[in-house]
């Protein structure tokens, strides 16, 4: 895989729901091994906007590619096996499945039949995830169903891996260790796009932003650069 | 009731209530995985009886290669059910998928009026399984009701071991929990339901071809055994195999002997277990997911 290859591409994408027009012609490309946060205030669109690379959504203009294929007619278990693993707000642990099926039921080879992620590599990478192996999933604390969602989602071995919401909710301290475990990830060549609400960590952690409002993107640029002038960002996200 | 006809109407119970569990597993399996609402299911069960009768003269009445041919029958009829039908009912409500499912039992019921007719029509047990076992000085019990539950029983192993054990049983439960989310990890989800469908049909056509000999074959069959399994996935909680189960045997229990204990009210003892077990557990006795 050379090193700009465009692995999820959005080009004047439009998305309605009914009547409402949430996004409003976005663009934004995933190449590999690359890092980009995506920030906005609430009900900007940016759930919108990863719902539908990844096939859970329609979009009513413009172009999704996965991997240089047309995204617009890929169900959603195709763009997944295409190397992009996803981790939803709210997590979506299987509340039925215990914690060791919860990283067995997806788990595959990568793209090119990589298997970088066997259970042992996960489970070193969320020691706390190793403790409750039989525990049910719905017996998590929100930080441990935090881990093991993303936990899940590397199991498939993924060239992109986009979380929406990477820490919401938890505790200062669980926070500190989720965005460690982002940076090991971000370390191994594994792309990713990241929601979160503390814009900070986000532009210590990445590569790019880009910043939704109203569903257009209003301000895209490098993390470092953005960090070194953090007014305008600020201004742009209400805080 | 002296222990002979005691014991005889257990061996009873217990064989009605695990030929109702076949029915009822893949009726709640596809209620609770799939959140479609199959009237259509007792038909199954009725078409799976028809079989035994109309394939037996082609195997020259050898068993158990008419059940084998029937399996087969049943899962290529249960696939392309799916994929014709049902899957169009997911995302519609149950109103749809009720006259959707009733539509399809008026359906089969006019084949199976042109095909075999209106007639009730009696299944030869096989020979090698027609003795009896003596049980006390007076009674004997058929060897091949005994075969029905061994039978049965063998199938409730084997579904347990897949839905608890392997790769598979984990995605048809973790699609009973958040479907799209199976589906953001790269499992085929329609392949998924198809499976489950075709694998509930044939568990439904396995237990009409194995209770034809003892239950005879008549138009009407499947209605009964869908209000009866439909009992037994509300009492054993929607989406658990576990529970229907549990639930199977206790209908076969109370049923059996609500008929021999209480004749007057025989025909609504199951009902009234039902009502009972609400009141105490609303879910059903298991709640999936
Ligand atoms: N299922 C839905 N139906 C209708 N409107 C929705 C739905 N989901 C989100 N919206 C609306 O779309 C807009 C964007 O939402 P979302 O993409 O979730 O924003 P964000 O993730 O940036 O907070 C919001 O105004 C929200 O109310
Ligand atoms: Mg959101």
């Amino acid at each position: 895989m050379s090193i700009d290859a465009k692995l999820v591409g959005a080009r004047d994408v439009h998305v309605h729901y009914g009547e409402a027009h949430v996004l409003r012609g976005v663009s934004l490309t995933i190449r590999a091994g690359e890092a980009i946060g995506l920030l906005g205030r609430n009900g900007m669109g940016k759930s919108t906007l990863i719902r539908t690379l990844m096939g859970h959504l329609r979009a009513s203009r413009g172009r999704i590619e996965i991997r240089g294929q047309d995204g617009a007619r890929m169900r959603p278990d195709r763009v997944a096996r295409s190397g992009i693993a996803y981790v939803p707000e709210g997590r979506a642990i299987f509340g039925n499945l215990s914690v060791r099926e919860n990283l067995m039921v997806a788990a595959r080879p990568g793209t090119g039949g990589r298997d970088d992620w066997p259970l042992p590599r996960i489970l070193d990478t969320f020691p706390r995830l190793g403790e409750r192996l039989d525990h049910g999933g719905q017996q998590l604390s929100g930080g441990e169903q935090q881990m093991l969602a993303i936990g899940r989602a590397l199991s498939t071995n993924p060239d992109v891996l986009i979380l929406d919401e990477a820490t919401e909710g938890l505790a200062p301290r669980i926070v500190q260790e989720i965005w460690r475990i982002i940076g090991t990830i971000r370390a191994t060549g594994i792309a990713s796009l990241i929601v979160d609400r503390n814009f900070r960590t986000v532009l210590a952690n990445t590569d790019r932003v880009v910043v939704l409002e109203k569903g257009l993107v209003v301000l895209e640029d490098r993390s470092a650069a953005l960090a070194a002038q953090p007014v305008e960002l600020a201004r742009r996200l209400g805080v | 009731m002296d222990f002979a006809t005691f014991l005889v109407q257990c061996l009873n119970a217990v064989q009605y209530g695990l030929l109702l569990f076949l029915v009822a597993s893949g009726l709640t399996l596809i209620f609770g995985i799939m959140g479609v609402i199959n009237l259509a299911h007792g038909s199954f069960y009725m078409i799976g009886a028809y079989l035994a009768f109309s394939l037996a003269p082609v195997f020259g009445g050898a068993f158990l290669p008419t059940l084998a041919a029937g399996l087969v029958l049943a899962v290529i009829f249960g696939y392309l059910l799916e994929w014709l039908f049902i899957s169009y009912l997911y995302e519609r409500d149950h109103l749809q998928q009720v006259l959707m499912t009733y539509g399809l039992i008026l359906v089969f019921e006019e084949l199976r009026s042109i095909l075999v007719g209106n007639d009730v029509h009696g299944v030869p047990v096989p020979g090698w399984l027609s003795g009896s076992i003596q049980l006390g000085d007076l009674m004997a019990y058929p060897v091949y009701r005994l075969v029905i539950s061994g039978v049965c029983l063998a199938v409730a192993a084997l579904l347990y071991f897949v839905i608890a054990r392997t790769r598979l049983g984990m995605m048809v439960r973790a699609g009973g929990s958040n479907r799209e989310m199976v589906q953001s990890l790269g499992i085929d989800i329609k392949f998924l339901y198809r499976v489950v469908f075709a694998a509930g049909v044939a568990l439904a056509v396995l237990a009409g071809m194995i209770a034809a000999p003892v239950s005879s074959v008549y138009p009407g069959m499947g209605a009964q055994v869908l209000i009866v399994c439909f009992v037994v996935v509300v009492i054993g909680g929607i989406g658990s195999v576990r529970g229907a189960f549990l639930a199977a045997l206790l209908v076969g229990i109370v049923d059996t002997f609500g008929k021999v204990l209480f004749p007057q009210v025989a025909g609504i003892t199951i009902y009234l277990l039902m009502a009972a077990i609400l009141l105490w557990r609303p879910e059903g006795l298991f709640r999936q997911g």
